[in-house]
């Protein structure tokens, strides 16, 4: 703006809106900013004009959405009671009141793998809240102060890391009497929580050689005002990425742990527990027991992983 | 060299001292909170005090820090690790040496792990190569789809599925039609150990599918990578056939990532072999693990899990190592 300032305007930077500027400023501000083509968006607005651009993001997102409204309204998608059941039924193939057949225990299966998702993605959630939070915090610490806090963190991490993830967990749960959620999501969160806190460490550690954080130091900004104003927000897309990718990889856990033996056990309904029943009568004939909660498994990981490919090429700008 | 080999070596030795005491702390750990494992065996019966005693100390539990919730046992553990320096592993609940188990199984779950290996280098580096050579035509989205596909399937799943579509049902038509015995034992179901590698066949595929579509994709990548570097155009400009331009100078230095992920990966196989082998019924060392967790033996899981994760940190080791031979950056950091 190098046009000579009028009386009554906002003065040189009539862009930004000053008390006492009149309705007709505000009005031509608004329009001059709208019609400017060479706009800088934030990296996240980017990602957002992106993504809504994006079919594959659309797509999962949608099987996201179903999944999740299986989990916390179940009966939106059934009225049948998953533990109604006819043991005089059992076993019996999809018929047209029951689309997907009937259990061992001659519960509807439809149902039954509905109110499957529930422990599976309650997991995952728990899972990956819990090891974006911890993995962003001692990541961040790791690699804002440096030195002894660094090499504390960096070699708890390389310990973890010789811990293959299935392995781990199939020793605790073995040694553990409780199978129920919150003892495997703590497992697994206490197997989970070093790779988010690498990938923090090295992304912060990108980000703090960047100008704009030179100069927020050199101003005079606090620590906490450089992590939470310049690292946190430029810093954190890769554990977003990561973590969205990882709620697939957590649903896919859960359900192998529950197949192994050492997860969830009946009564619990989830779609681990329905692939091992199925898995042995599937050999007898009955493959809709194990088809149907398989399909489940497999989409609802697939869409999670989509998903995360689908926000890595919106926020990484270098594949581009 | 040998400085940096020395301080891998020197980086190693705290690693794998913090492995073995976070395998050793959180199992401790699990039975302060639920109690004896020994009395867990009997169930609601009562044998004699006598009895669990001495099962007790035979199974290493009778160390009166594992009723101390909270106490890191440290005891116990040097005591541990010095009998496994011994080669001493203990024994499983019908008194066999998990030593001697371990010795007979092994050989199972290596050849798994090779057939895996070959897998993955052979469809994977393949896949990749046709996608890479032609980016964005049919092959490459076949193959990109596909390996988004194959990574969200669990390996439990896959191997499930694959069980009982070729196992039981090619199986049995197999069976029916005459088809000559080397077939046979490649679609049977159970493990037979006069064809010990053509019935691994199929597990060893299944437990190597998962890095397949990893190894696609990065092959892929570095493919088309390279395809823009100044020596491929140098090698082109001098007037070199393509099947040499992308056979010799592309491919090859295009592999180096790759044989780098093969090599860790054999690592992550010897441990995914405990579901790939459980759902196969192998006898593996991966089978031995999968019965064990899934009847709760605990001092078994222990030793054996223990050793596993030796087995990893000692392949990642030997990995670093070589890639600081074959990649002289690494060594001079």
């Amino acid at each position: 703006m190098n046009e000579p300032s009028r009386p009554g305007d906002g003065g040189p930077d009539s862009d930004v809106v000053s008390p006492g500027t009149g309705g007709t400023d505000l009005h031509s501000a608004v329009l001059r900013r709208g019609g400017r083509k060479e706009r800088n968006r934030s990296l996240w607005a980017d990602a957002r004009h992106d993504l809504v651009r994006n079919p594959m993001f659309i797509v999962s997102s949608l099987i996201v959405l179903a999944v999740l409204t299986m989990t916390i309204a179940p009966s939106l998608w059934t009225d049948t009671n998953p533990k109604a059941c006819d043991l005089t039924l059992s076993k019996q193939a999809p018929s047209a009141g029951h689309p997907f057949g009937r259990t061992l225990q001659g519960c509807d299966l439809y149902a039954q793998v509905i109110y499957g998702a529930r422990p599976s993605v309650v997991i995952a959630v728990l899972v990956t809240a819990a090891t974006a939070v911890l993995g962003t915090l001692f990541g961040t610490l790791a690699a804002f102060y440096g030195g002894w806090v660094d090499a504390v963190i960096s070699r708890i991490t390389d310990v973890f890391f010789g811990l293959p993830f299935i392995v781990g967990a199939l020793l605790f749960l073995s040694v553990l009497d409780s199978h129920s959620i919150w003892a495997v999501s703590a497992i697994l969160v206490a197997l989970g929580w070093t790779q988010l806190t690498r990938i923090m460490r090295g992304s912060v550690m990108e980000i703090m050689a960047r100008d704009y954080v030179r100069a927020a130091r050199g101003l005079g900004a606090s620590d906490a005002r450089i992590i939470f104003q310049h690292l946190l927000p430029n810093a954190i897309a890769p554990v977003v990425v990561i973590s969205t990718v990882s709620l697939g990889a957590y649903v896919s856990a859960e359900a192998t742990l529950t197949f192994l033996g050492v997860g969830l056990r009946p009564p619990e309904i989830s779609w681990g527990i329905l692939i091992s029943i199925g898995d042995g009568w599937a050999l007898a004939g009955h493959w809709h027991m194990l088809v149907f909660p398989c399909a489940f498994l497999i989409v609802t990981v697939l869409a999670f992983i989509m998903m995360g490919d689908a926000l890595r090429d919106a926020l990484d700008p270098k594949l581009r | 060299m040998g400085r940096y080999i020395a301080r891998r070596l020197l980086q190693f030795i705290p690693v794998v001292l913090g492995s073995l005491f976070l395998i050793h702390y959180l199992t401790s750990l699990g039975i302060q909170i639920n109690g004896d494992p020994v009395q867990a065996l009997f169930g609601a019966r009562q044998p004699p005090e006598s009895v669990l005693n001495y099962m007790r100390i035979q199974f290493n539990m009778d160390n009166p820090c594992l009723r101390q919730t909270g106490n890191p046992c440290l005891g116990l553990f040097v005591d541990r690790i010095s009998n496994y320096l011994q080669g001493d592993f203990g024994i499983n609940f019908r008194g066999q040496p998990v030593a001697d188990l371990l010795e007979r199984r092994w050989p199972v779950t290596l050849r798994v792990v090779v057939i895996a290996l070959i897998t993955e280098a052979l469809i994977g580096i393949g896949a990749g190569v046709l996608a890479g050579l032609r980016k964005d035509g049919a092959a490459d989205y076949t193959v990109r789809f596909s390996s988004t596909f194959l990574v969200a399937v669990p390996v439990f799943v896959l191997g499930v599925l694959v069980q009982i579509g070729t196992g039981v049902y090619l199986g049995t038509w197999l069976a029916e039609q005459d088809a000559p015995s080397w077939l046979q034992s490649i679609f049977s179901t159970t493990y037979d150990s006069d064809a010990e590698w053509l019935s691994l066949l199929i597990p060893g595929m299944v437990l190597g599918a998962f890095s397949v579509a990893s190894i696609s994709r990065l092959t892929r990548t570095s493919l088309i990578e390279n395809y823009r570097a100044d020596f491929v155009r140098t090698a082109r400009a001098k007037g070199l056939t393509n099947r040499r331009v992308i056979g010799v100078h592309t491919l090859r230095n295009s592999l180096i990532p790759v044989v780098t992920y093969l090599g860790i990966d054999a690592g992550f196989l010897i441990n995914g072999a405990i579901v790939t082998e459980g759902i196969f019924n192998i006898p593996g060392v991966g089978g031995l693990t999968f019965n064990a967790a899934t009847s709760g033996a605990a001092p078994v899981i222990i030793a054996v899990v223990t050793i596993l994760v030796l087995i990893f940190l000692v392949v990642n080791l030997l990995v670093d190592v070589l890639y600081g031979v074959l990649d002289p950056r690494i060594r001079y950091e």
